[in-house]
């Protein structure tokens, strides 16, 4: 019988050091069946098993079409994740997946397409940008802004640099704190939305980020009179086996981990706004 | 935790302070895990054992016993920064043990009233928890701890990754155990509900009700516990102490306790 | 279907076929102060002449003169530990010298079970984790070895607890359905009825009596007795409208200061899913293994993402409880989770009654 919850063996074919503390496992599976059976959709995530220590569910940030590779960019933050950072070229750990619904790719296209993303909720988005970027004559305009709380927490900031330099394409970086030779703004990301000169009528937003930034991006957005149904967030809760079994990750009547990560904004509008759930 | 120069066994210590030594006994006690855990690590000091090299300087310290002398203060720094990673094992290291009593009571009036030559005595007005005086990285709590929570601990460090906290209420190893609650169907006063889990519910298991042993688990809700022992009828002094006994220092305990043992109803 | 009458003294006879089919029977046993299941051999066994009281935070056992074995509302369990074990295993891993991984999964060896006794609000709640576990495109493999050929002997209620409010949630006394053999247990014997074939076959050979009219109505009155004496209940079967409209209510601080959050109510309830996975290693490093137990939404542990814990407090978790059992299942489920069993509010150390909890919080009322 085919086992859910049964991880298979991988390994981590290049370790990029992102950031103190933020680093990017390039991986395979060592199986070549397995790996050649394996298909995602951006904003999906894997269960990653780490050897004796436990799994984390972290979202895969690369290409899907790249079917060499899978790559999962992580903060080096809990027990877990702590372990992973000291994991090296062609050691080996455990992989499940793909789970959840990932971002709305099909209602995109056509459209001007808003990716607010705050902290490293910029992993998640990665994937999507690329894969939209790759494509980029289906999509309208693309506006990507991403919020860090401090200047130095910023990673791929030479991707952002090379997306601004795009047609169609805004770029709006802020960082609650800056340093002095920061080029980009300073303040909340959802300060600027103001700018993003957003056209109601043909635009998707996606976001994903701590969930008071969230809250302050669907206020920000509200100016523009854009119709809730075109808002989509990734949530986050403790997911611990990734197929609704275990509880953690409810909110209200949803499994985070099969009924989103990613949300329609109307499905999460109420439990959004009480804090605590 | 990253253990360094991989190739070299990490080297491991366990000082003792004011304690019993029974802590130590979670080593002691592993049999043939012993033989193992001794291929896997190397004990430079470990006075109960053999080796004694208080001075070395190890990845792994384990220490035992509460602060509770102006020698022990100093020792625990030079342990702090001989050591890459210091575990408190037990409740006199995690909330300052049995002996912590004498917080409560003037701990000098107490020597006085019991030694013939108190000036013999140099101990401390209080006996407090390793953390009060230095970092502590991982915390073992119990009286005693068991082996199985040394050696789950221990090979995570060696893993490279932190332990485990183990922080839940005795209820969950309870009933995960499927006894039936002391509390419930016979009116014990048991202290499983804001007690944290680790010892798999040992004296609920035996028909008894659970004296707190490993400390206060997370969001303890020591004063409702309290308050309900109080309207099964036991007296307010008598709930007073089932807090104030082998971890009264830790703060929900100490918070609950110390008003209750003013009453003498 | 009814299949007729087995004396009282007879039962045995019922024990011996299940034991002959293969089945290890399972019973309620009286151990420690409680009625809990375990292996059943003989019919001595079962708590004959005991009823039990049970009330907010207590629950006592107490002889009577009776000769009936199930004379009483309901134990510390219902099914839930035998189908979701609260320790399990779910695969192993081991780790080569040159750190390959080969993990294998882990099952339950297939247990053939036969329960006897098990009431209408367990066997409702065993539907609940049925839809759960197996319900959706993968079945839980654990959980699925565990169910699989369980037979169900139900008895209908008829001497329920201070606790109970199966009356209110719809799921009991009676039960209705979900059992291969359901008995209505009179003085001097059983109505047996058949809910599968597998369960007519097994009493085809008992050499069953026809059951008379004033049996039959006994048995009806008996429930109808049942239902009418319990004194508890939900103020809906629907309450996901005044639950989720009411977050901020101040009762959830007031059961917040009671409440030990030490997660025995979620426990001891027979449709609480939740669990947390485990990993352990050999202290050599080289294998482990992923275990899931149970947890409770009373745990820090089980709303904590990297650093953060959603529901820090106790205000939130009770709430979360709360709102979960009897409003978002219905989302989740199509209808509450509770089935009105009563063991939170009997096993509950602290004595919070999830039906009063309920009233002040979707009358609006604030005050405690």
């Amino acid at each position: 019988m085919d086992d859910p919850l049964l991880p298979h063996e991988a390994e981590v074919a290049e370790y990029i050091r992102e950031s103190a503390g933020i680093f990017t496992l390039r991986l395979r599976f060592r199986d070549p069946a397995v790996h050649a059976g394996y298909r995602f959709a951006p904003g999906q995530f894997n269960m990653l098993y780490l050897y004796g220590a436990g799994e984390v569910p972290i979202s895969v940030v690369s290409d899907p079409l790249d079917d060499t590779l899978f790559d999962h960019t992580i903060r080096a933050l809990g027990r877990v994740t702590r372990g992973f950072a000291q994991l090296r070229a062609a050691d080996r750990l455990g992989i499940r997946g793909p789970y959840g619904r990932g971002w709305p790719l099909d209602q995109a296209r056509g459209r001007d397409v808003v990716i607010i993303t705050g902290g490293l909720g910029c992993a998640p988005a990665v994937s999507l940008i690329n894969y939209i970027v790759r494509r980029r004559e289906e999509f309208g305009r693309l506006v990507i802004m991403q919020g860090v709380k401090h200047a130095d927490d910023l990673i791929w900031a030479e991707r952002y640099r090379r997306w601004s330099q795009m047609a169609q394409t805004q770029v709006v970086v802020a960082a609650d704190v800056g340093t002095p030779l920061w080029p980009w703004q300073v303040g909340h990301v959802t300060d600027f939305i103001g700018q993003a000169h957003i056209d109601a009528r043909k635009t998707i937003v996606m976001m994903c980020g701590p969930e008071g930034m969230m809250r302050a991006a669907v206020g920000g957005l509200q100016a523009y009179g854009l119709p809730e149904s075109a808002v989509w967030l990734s949530m986050e809760r403790s997911m611990q086996c990734a197929v609704g079994r275990c509880g953690h990750c409810q909110i209200g009547g949803k499994f985070v981990c099969k009924d989103g990560p990613v949300f329609n904004y109307p499905q999460v509008r109420e439990l959004l706004a009480v804090r605590g759930l | 935790m990253t253990l360094p120069n991989p190739g070299r066994k990490p080297r491991v210590a366990v000082h003792k302070f004011s304690s019993c030594d029974g802590c130590q006994l979670a080593l002691l006690g592993l049999g043939e895990d012993l033989l193992q855990l001794s291929t896997l690590v190397e004990f430079v000091h470990f006075a109960e054992a053999g080796p004694v090299d208080p001075g070395a300087e190890v990845d792994i310290a384990f220490v035992e016993g509460s602060i509770g002398t102006a020698a022990d203060m100093e020792r625990i720094r030079e342990v702090r920064a001989k050591s890459r990673f210091l575990v408190a094992i037990g409740a006199c290291a995690t909330s300052g043990g049995l002996q912590a009593l004498r917080n409560l009571a003037g701990g000098q009036a107490w020597i006085r009233a019991v030694y013939p030559r108190p000036a013999y005595v140099d101990c401390l007005a209080t006996s407090t928890a390793v953390s009060r005086h230095v970092q502590v990285d991982f915390e073992l709590w119990g009286c005693p701890v068991s082996s199985r929570q040394v050696t789950v601990a221990l090979r995570a460090l060696l893993s490279g990754v932190q332990p485990v906290e183990e922080r839940d209420k005795v209820c969950m190893e309870c009933k995960r155990s499927q006894m039936v609650c002391v509390m419930v169907a016979r009116g014990l006063p048991c202290m499983g509900p804001v007690t944290r889990a680790g010892c798999g519910a040992l004296c609920p298991g035996i028909g008894r009700d659970c004296y707190a042993c490993y400390g206060p688990a997370e969001n303890a809700n020591a004063e409702a516990l309290a308050r309900r022992m109080e309207a099964s009828g036991i007296p307010s002094a008598a709930v007073g102490r089932r807090f104030l006994s082998i971890n009264s220092a830790s703060p929900p305990f100490f918070a609950a306790g110390i008003g209750r043992m003013d009453s003498h109803d | 279907m009814e299949a007729g009458f087995l004396q009282h003294g007879r039962f045995q006879a019922l024990l011996d076929v299940l034991h002959g089919c293969g089945y290890r029977c399972i019973g309620p046993q009286v151990r420690d102060g409680a009625i809990v299941y375990d292996a059943l051999s003989t019919c001595r066994e079962l708590p004959q002449g005991v009823r039990d009281l049970q009330s907010a935070g207590s629950y006592r056992l107490e002889r009577t003169s009776g000769l009936r074995y199930f004379g009483w509302a309901n134990g510390l369990q219902a099914l839930k530990p035998m189908v979701f074990a609260p320790e399990e295993t779910l695969w192993r891993v081991q780790r080569a010298d040159d750190g390959a991984l080969r993990f294998s999964a882990s099952r339950p060896s297939f247990a053939n079970l036969a329960v006897i006794g098990v009431r209408a609000c367990d066997l409702a709640a065993l539907a609940l984790l049925d839809r759960h576990f197996l319900g959706t495109a993968v079945a839980d493999p654990c959980y699925a070895a565990r169910r699989s050929g369980m037979f169900l002997v139900a008895v209908h209620c008829s001497d329920p607890s201070g606790s109970c409010f199966c009356a209110s949630t719809g799921d009991g006394p009676q039960a209705s359905g979900g059992f291969d053999l359901a008995l209505s247990e009179l003085d001097e014997g059983f109505i047996v009825e058949t809910g599968s074939a597998r369960g007519a076959d097994t009493v085809a050979g008992l050499g069953l009596e026809p059951v008379t009219a004033s049996q039959r109505d006994a048995a009806a009155r008996q429930i109808d007795t049942a239902r009418a004496r319990q004194r508890r209940g939900l103020p809906s079967r629907d309450l996901r409208a005044a639950l989720v409209s009411n977050p901020e209510h101040p009762r959830w601080e007031q059961v917040a200061q009671r409440c030990l959050a030490c997660g025995n109510c979620t426990s001891v309830c027979p449709t609480c899913f939740c669990h947390a996975v485990c990993d352990s290693m050999e202290l050599d490093g080289s294998a482990g293994a992923h275990a899931r137990i149970w947890d409770s939404c009373f745990t820090a542990g089980h709303s904590q993402i990297h650093g953060l814990t959603v529901r820090p407090d106790t205000r939130t978790r009770y709430r979360q409880w709360l709102t979960h059992k009897l409003g978002s299942w219905h989302e989740q489920f199509g209808r509450s989770g509770c089935v009105g069993c009563g063991r939170c509010i009997s096993w509950c150390p602290a004595g919070i009654d999830i039906t009063e909890e309920a009233a002040a919080i979707c009358s609006g009322s604030s005050d405690g």
